[in-house]
């Protein structure tokens, strides 16, 4: 079929944060074609644009430390192999970026390569990607995958934001780099991470895994998205009264302070900040302070409103099940990089925060394109017509209403951010809110079955519900099987860990969900 | 949400259409750039950084489009600020913009410090820090 913007590429990247442009540098390195698309601007788009990404960087001689410590502290869902092979690629790669990325140099003249500036570490990776010689296609979004008439991984189709005209990219692999589900919480920079790719890889049958670790929060002065942790491990918190809260450092942080949320306003003084360190903060994190100055508000000296925003999977865990060592899905042919990716194999049950997370991204970046490199060499182009896997929003063979109208996808997305984000039903779970949360989604999917395909510039949104609402879906269901808590897992009614559940959730299907246990392998206990 | 677009500071470079993530932006030919869709604004911030000649303006309320006075913001010396204090551009090689982000590790090692010792003790100097973490 010869449509006005389709091509074909030997490897198709989806999603261009940081996980997608490591993927798409390590299947040109591999010697293919490559074509990246995303649904913003690659250098812009994802949560690694308006962080600061600090890698987990070892040296050779602390690394088997390193890994023991973290793995003990992972729920025994981590695998030590795995945790080495990400501290051994990112120390290996993470340099490749001196010529676009200027790392500093310590007092003795070392250079220092662990922690990276979002916004200029994304503006290097995308001139990297111009150097490779990678197309970009910014505000592209995929909106479904495409299959061969081997029932193959074939490309993906989507829509061209500026004109809402359609596109088509026939491809011999394709790496899924779409980031986590933030549920639209207002996560900082992660609008556009809504589980796209997730609904898009279960559509052609692949399998998911870690999703009931989504439990992770990050404290924003009220009304803004700015959710940078690093000056809150100076807050001190306050009641409505203003008498000071008992709020614990560590993992009991975050449950404390949505028990104080519940109760009513919780305000926040940075006063506990050294000097030197309010003065250094514009250069260290030059977005942190932005939303108190515009806003009049002086967090050294007055309290300011704060909320929790919820990450969903973003630093949860859960993501597409990882089956081999090259990051494919159960899929063949379609791999998977970065937060897209389940991270249980690197960090269990505990989230990688950012610096798992960053080295996960890039090496799972490399891995999973290079690997695609190799298949699309060894299977060829696809061939014969190529049918697209989409289904819900896009295609319906029972559309008995009309099409989503606004309204109705923003009503979706309100209902189903309750039981998604709202820190007491995601630190406190418990079977009952679970059971109803399970009964609203399922209400959620039918409706968006029953729709008539959504049309014009709908047809990204009511794309992003539908996989908002199918991530929400596999999450619930993960969370109300694993019957205990475990890592971030908390289960109110459940609160111990039970050492017969040692084991990972493989989770899938789109209509009729499925769960079923998947064990963990550990290596021969010496190196572990 | 994005504020202002001051059409008297804009060069016509349309970079803000191009690298705004959410396409809050419409490119015209020889004209600043349309603010076409405002409410798609996701708060990132990133049109203030990529944009030399200082001409946008994002308030930090992420849910309501706030009416702001643009002859109070040109005043208010906050134009440009983000990507001065980033170090971009004309700024790059000044010493007092340098990038320090890698303190960022120094900065958790101190808060954790002081929450250990109670609120009122002393800042202590800067300790060995696991690599796991650091955080964004």
């Amino acid at each position: 079929m010869a449509l006005p913007n389709s091509l074909n590429t030997d490897v198709l990247v989806i999603g261009g944060g940081m996980a997608g442009a490591w993927a798409a540098l390590g299947a040109v390195r591999a010697g293919a074609r490559v074509t990246l698309v995303d649904k913003g601007y690659c250098g812009t788009s994802g949560v690694t644009a308006t962080a600061g990404p600090g890698h987990w960087w070892v040296p050779p001689a602390e690394r088997e430390q390193a890994v023991r410590q973290r793995a003990t502290n992972s729920g025994g869902l981590a695998e030590a192999p795995w945790m080495r092979r990400i501290i051994e690629t990112t120390w290996e790669h993470l340099p490749t970026l001196a010529r676009h990325y200027r790392f500093p140099v310590d007092a003795n003249g070392r250079t220092i390569f662990r922690a990276l500036r979002g916004p200029e570490y994304m503006k290097a990776l995308r001139a990297m990607l111009n150097e490779a010689g990678v197309t970009v296609l910014d505000h592209h979004p995929a909106l479904e995958l495409l299959r061969d008439d081997q029932g193959r991984v074939a490309g993906a189709a989507g829509l061209r934001r500026v004109d809402q005209q359609p596109w088509r990219i026939g491809a011999g692999a394709v790496v899924l780099a779409s980031g986590g589900c933030a549920f639209l919480s207002k996560l900082l920079g992660a609008d556009n991470n809504t589980g796209d790719g997730l609904l898009m890889a279960a559509e052609l049958g692949a399998e998911l895994s870690g999703m009931e670790f989504s439990n992770f929060y990050t404290v924003a002065p009220a009304c803004s998205s700015m959710t940078r942790a690093m000056s809150y491990v100076f807050a001190r918190y306050f009641d409505a009264q203003g008498r000071e809260l008992d709020i614990p450092a560590g993992p009991g942080t975050m449950p404390a302070l949505a028990l104080a949320l519940e109760r009513g306003p919780v305000s926040c003084s940075l006063d506990r900040m050294p000097q030197d360190l309010r003065e250094a903060l514009p250069t260290i994190s030059p977005n942190v302070m932005l939303p108190f100055t515009r806003h009049g508000i002086d967090p050294f000296r007055d309290r300011f409103e704060i909320v929790l925003r919820g990450e969903g999977t973003v630093r949860g865990i859960g993501g597409l099940r990882v089956a081999d060592e090259a990051c494919q899905t159960t899929v063949p042919g379609l791999f998977v990089a970065g937060d897209a990716a389940s991270r249980e194999r690197v960090a269990g049950a505990v989230s990688g925060g950012g610096s798992i997370n960053s080295a996960w991204a890039l090496s799972s970046g490399l891995w999973a394109g290079a690997g695609a490199a190799r298949h699309a060499k060894d299977h060829g182009a696809p061939r014969g017509p190529l049918e697209a896997a989409g289904e819900l929003t896009l295609r319906s063979g029972r559309a008995t209403r009309a099409a989503p109208d606004d309204a109705t996808l923003t009503r979706i997305v309100r209902e189903l951010q309750t039981p998604m984000l709202h820190p007491m039903q995601i630190l406190f779970r418990h079977q009952q809110a679970l059971t109803q949360a399970s009964e609203l989604l399922e209400g959620h999917w039918q409706e968006l079955q029953q729709r008539a395909p959504a049309e014009g510039a709908l047809r990204l949104k009511a794309r992003q519900t539908a996989a908002m609402v199918a991530s929400a879906r596999w999450i619930t269901l993960a969370a109300q099987t694993r019957r205990e808590s475990r890592g971030m897992h908390l289960r109110s009614d459940l609160p111990h860990t039970d050492p017969a559940q040692t084991h990972r959730l493989s989770v899938g299907g789109l209509h009729k969900l499925w769960i079923r246990p998947h064990a963990v392998v550990q290596p021969v206990r010496a190196a572990a | 949400m994005i504020a202002l677009l001051l059409e008297e500071r804009c060069t016509h470079c349309q970079r803000c259409v191009q690298i705004c993530p959410a396409l809050v932006f419409d490119a015209r030919a020889d004209a600043p750039p349309l603010l076409a869709r405002p409410d798609d604004c996701q708060t990132c911030f990133a049109c203030e950084l990529y944009c030399q000649a200082d001409a946008l303006y994002v308030d930090p309320s992420v849910f309501e489009r706030v009416k702001v006075n643009a002859d109070t913001v040109r005043a208010s010396g906050l134009l440009g600020v983000y990507r001065r204090d980033s170090g971009w551009d004309e700024w790059a090689d000044d010493p007092r913009y340098a990038n320090q982000h890698w303190r960022m590790e120094e900065v958790f090692a101190r808060g954790r410090e002081l929450a250990r010792d109670g609120a009122g003790g002393a800042v202590g100097t800067v300790g060995a820090v696991g690599a796991t973490q650091a955080k964004a």
